[in-house]
């Protein structure tokens, strides 16, 4: 690694002050920085600073630790840039803080309206960065930007209906001249969409409604009016290629979750990536990993964008691995798709065709009396960060092994603001805490995404729901239910360190180079905890 | 049991049932609804039945003999149990509980023939309980503690667990046997587990943390040291330590 005193005048002189479009495209030339919720457009969760060692990963030791204001889940991943850090407090502070000492500069609070809601907490993943601006949606379905520099409110729009469900919870992603961002509402019977925003005046440059309208294309795919609710959200952050110019993103479950009665047909483009145009909000292709889902297995994954030689020759992929338990890769040029296995117990389906479209198991949809099915309704993975590394090839997830629930569904009449599930997953081997039971049980996997066959697990004894990091140390952080943040060997999956740190993981992890010493930062429990090596 | 419909009907309930003097009366069961299932329902489970031993349908609980009691739960947790303080605001907490009173369902313990007195007597001397369990402060804590269990128990349940043991051991009651690196063997009830320790009580009442690495064998038995009483007791016998049993809470 450059020495440290080098890369410190490097970052402070080579790099303009304000982060350009230009920057976000070439995040991976500022190691020192993590510039959007992933790291990089491509969604790697990576980060090439390799100051920490499998030989000196003895010494990490807590640097500092942030204690949030707030009991909610802190479910967000910080940006630093320049040593400056920016996270959010859920549900709607942003803090500024000093990245190598925790000490806080400025912090914005936005209250929701007592009207906002969410299926599972009034929480935040992150902010977006672009020039000398912050963006972050709220659980009152509100973009905001905000001054990086005073923590000032610059403009503030709403752009759904918190009465009906509506909710921002993702970190918004900037591409040029806008800021996108969706809405999430899956469990209220809203009607999703992801729209596009001016950063200079959050202004709606363009809207692409995830559930298409009458005389829209896939508006075949809903019976009736059922495209009226049908749910298909966005909550968490999407990719981009700029090569490409198509951003990709991942869509919720239709809506009533469990009830598929009154929504005959594929549901487009619910359970969905999408690869849209950043300009123009149009839709360049889709795939669809769970059609007709009743199961409320969300595509809501980070797509992750790797160019890699695939059957002989160099492709533009994504790598994918689905809440519904299988992995995929698909051209990400046409969403073609190339290779598809589960990475999990799946009884909801028997494989899927040379599509990539699922052969759905028989007698495996919910009713009055309960069905058990595989994956549960929490899915094999969720929300948690994924990561590659393109150094081992590997491609990581955290995976909830052999879980199920017991699927039930009821009728339900439409009522706004409402949840409108239509079912409910019962008992089955989902919860979390307290000793688990020696079948379901919580991992660590790398995948070969070459094959989808499983390189190596770490398991652990209850289940996880953080997300991974990986570096150019061949390090994987992550923590779980348990009180741990731990770093595993990239290779082959060994623990190498752990800090009890207490409370529980529900966010990523992501590192940064402050004061010339490499960062990991995660939350757990109601705090966000800084690691570097001991001085 | 439908979503919507037992969450009205919580409303209904909660604001009918709950005395006006209450400051926790007339929460909002639906908003409830949404708080238990975003902060509750991951342990407790959407049936609130996934702890074991904790039946939140029952409306009764333990440590709660009314709603001040319930919040201060809610807010502040149970030191030394699974159970955190969520930290909810007045209002909120009154939705969670206007929510969790309206899970209650009928009673579930049905009265059994029987003597409490003779089953005390069973209890301390024949049966040889309270060499493993504790009763109302006398016994073992090697075993799950009995003072209380006519509260978290159907008569049913109990008396299933004195004839077949094996039948329903308790996750968190499962018996561990390990042995260190050095040869040291120890067992004793799990008390909490996760993938790098484990902690139980021994036969001594020690409470012991073990590191996982530092063992050469560990097994977690799904049967239950206790003996079966199918043979060991008459009928009568048997219903009158049940009938002992159910009367504590």
């Amino acid at each position: 690694m450059t020495p440290r005193f080098l890369l410190f005048l490097t970052a402070a002189l080579a790099v303009p002050a304000q982060v350009t479009f230009e920057r976000l495209v070439r995040a991976d030339r500022e190691p020192h920085n993590w510039l959007n919720y992933s790291g990089s457009y491509r969604s790697h969760r990576y980060s090439p600073l390799d100051q920490i060692t499998r030989d000196n990963i003895k010494n990490l030791r807590i640097d500092w630790i942030y204690q949030a204001r707030s009991l909610e889940r802190f479910e967000a991943t910080p940006l630093v840039v320049n040593g400056i850090m920016y996270v959010t407090q859920a549900p709607n502070d942003v803090i500024a803080l000093d990245a190598s000492t925790g000490r806080r500069f400025w912090t914005y609070s936005h209250a929701p309206l007592p009207a906002a809601r969410g299926c599972c907490g009034k929480i935040n993943r992150g902010v977006a960065i672009l020039g000398d601006r912050l963006f972050m949606g709220t659980m009152d379905a509100r973009l905001i930007a905000i001054d990086a520099k005073s923590g000032r409110s610059l403009w503030n729009v709403g752009i759904a209906d918190p009465n009906a469900g509506y909710s921002i919870t993702h970190a918004p992603l900037v591409i040029k001249d806008k800021v996108i961002v969706g809405v999430a509402g899956g469990e209220y019977g809203i009607r999703g969409f992801i729209a596009a925003y001016e950063i200079a005046s959050g202004k709606e440059a363009w809207r692409f409604y995830t559930v298409p309208g009458p005389g829209e294309p896939g508006n075949e795919t809903w019976a009736g009016d059922s495209w009226k609710t049908g749910g298909a959200p966005i909550w968490i952050t999407g990719s981009y290629d700029p090569e490409l110019n198509l951003t990709y993103w991942g869509t919720g479950n239709p809506g009533p979750d469990y009830n598929s009665d009154k929504r005959a047909g594929d549901n487009l483009y619910s359970n969905s990536v999408i690869a849209l145009n950043p300009d123009t909000g149009k839709l360049q292709w889709h795939f669809q990993f769970t059609p007709h889902d009743e199961l409320d297995y969300d595509a809501t994954q980070i797509p992750v964008l790797v160019d890699a030689e695939w059957r002989g020759r160099p492709r533009k992929l994504m790598m994918w691995a689905n809440r519904n338990g299988f992995f995929y890769v698909l051209d990400r040029v046409n969403g073609e798709f190339l290779m598809g296995k589960p990475f999990a117990k799946v009884t909801w389906a028997t494989g899927l065709d040379d599509k990539g479209r699922p052969v759905k198991s028989t007698k495996m949809s919910p009713n009055a009396e309960g069905v058990q099915i595989f994956p549960g309704a929490l899915g094999a993975t969720n929300y948690y960060a994924p990561s590659y590394s393109s150094r081992t090839g590997l491609f990581y997830v955290s995976t909830w092994v052999n879980t199920y629930n017991v699927f039930t569904k009821f009728s339900q009449e439409y009522e706004a603001g409402k949840q409108f599930l239509g079912g409910l997953p019962r008992g089955g081997r989902t919860g979390t805490g307290g000793p688990q039971e020696e079948d379901p049980y919580g991992a660590v996997r790398a995948l070969d995404p070459k094959t989808g066959e499983m390189k190596w697990e770490f398991k652990m004894t209850t289940l996880t729901t953080s997300g991974l990091l990986t570096t150019a140390s061949d390090l994987l952080f992550t923590g779980g239910l348990e009180g741990y943040i731990f770093a595993l060997d990239a290779r082959n999956g060994a623990m190498l360190w752990k800090s009890t740190v207490g409370g529980l993981t529900y966010a990523s992890p992501m590192s940064y180079q402050a004061g010339g010493k490499q960062y990991v930062a995660i939350a757990a429990g109601n705090a966000l905890f800084a690691f570097a090596l001991a001085d | 049991m439908t979503l919507p419909s037992l969450a009205f009907s919580g409303m209904l309930t909660a604001s009918l049932l709950l005395a006006q003097a209450d400051p926790h009366a007339g929460g909002d069961a639906a908003e409830g609804l949404r708080l238990y299932r975003a902060y509750c329902a991951a342990c407790h489970g959407v049936d609130g039945d996934q702890v074991p031993a904790v039946d939140l349908k029952s409306g009764q609980f333990r440590r709660v003999a009314n709603d001040n009691d319930l919040a201060k739960i809610v807010n502040e947790g149970i030191p030394g149990t699974a159970m955190p303080p969520a930290g909810f605001t007045p209002v909120q907490v009154s939705h969670v509980i206007a929510y969790v009173r309206s899970l209650k369902l009928a009673p579930v313990h049905s009265s059994v023939q029987g003597d409490v007195l003779r089953g005390k007597a069973i209890l301390e001397g024949k049966g040889g309980c309270l060499k493993c369990h504790q009763a109302a402060g006398q016994g073992s804590r090697v075993g799950p503690e009995l003072t209380g269990i006519g509260k978290l128990r159907s008569s049913a349940a109990i008396e299933s667990s004195i004839l077949d043991p094996n039948r329903t051991v308790l996750p968190q009651h499962r018996y561990i046997r390990a042995t260190t690196k050095d040869g040291r063997a120890m067992s004793g009830r799990r008390l909490g587990e996760d993938t790098l320790t484990i902690q139980l009580i021994d036969s001594n009442e020690e409470l012991l943390s073990l590191p996982k690495a530092g063992l050469r064998e560990f097994a977690v038995l799904k049967t239950s040291p206790m003996p079966s009483y199918k043979d060991k007791l008459t009928a009568q016998e048997l219903a009158d330590l049940v009938s002992y049993l159910v009367s504590l809470k």
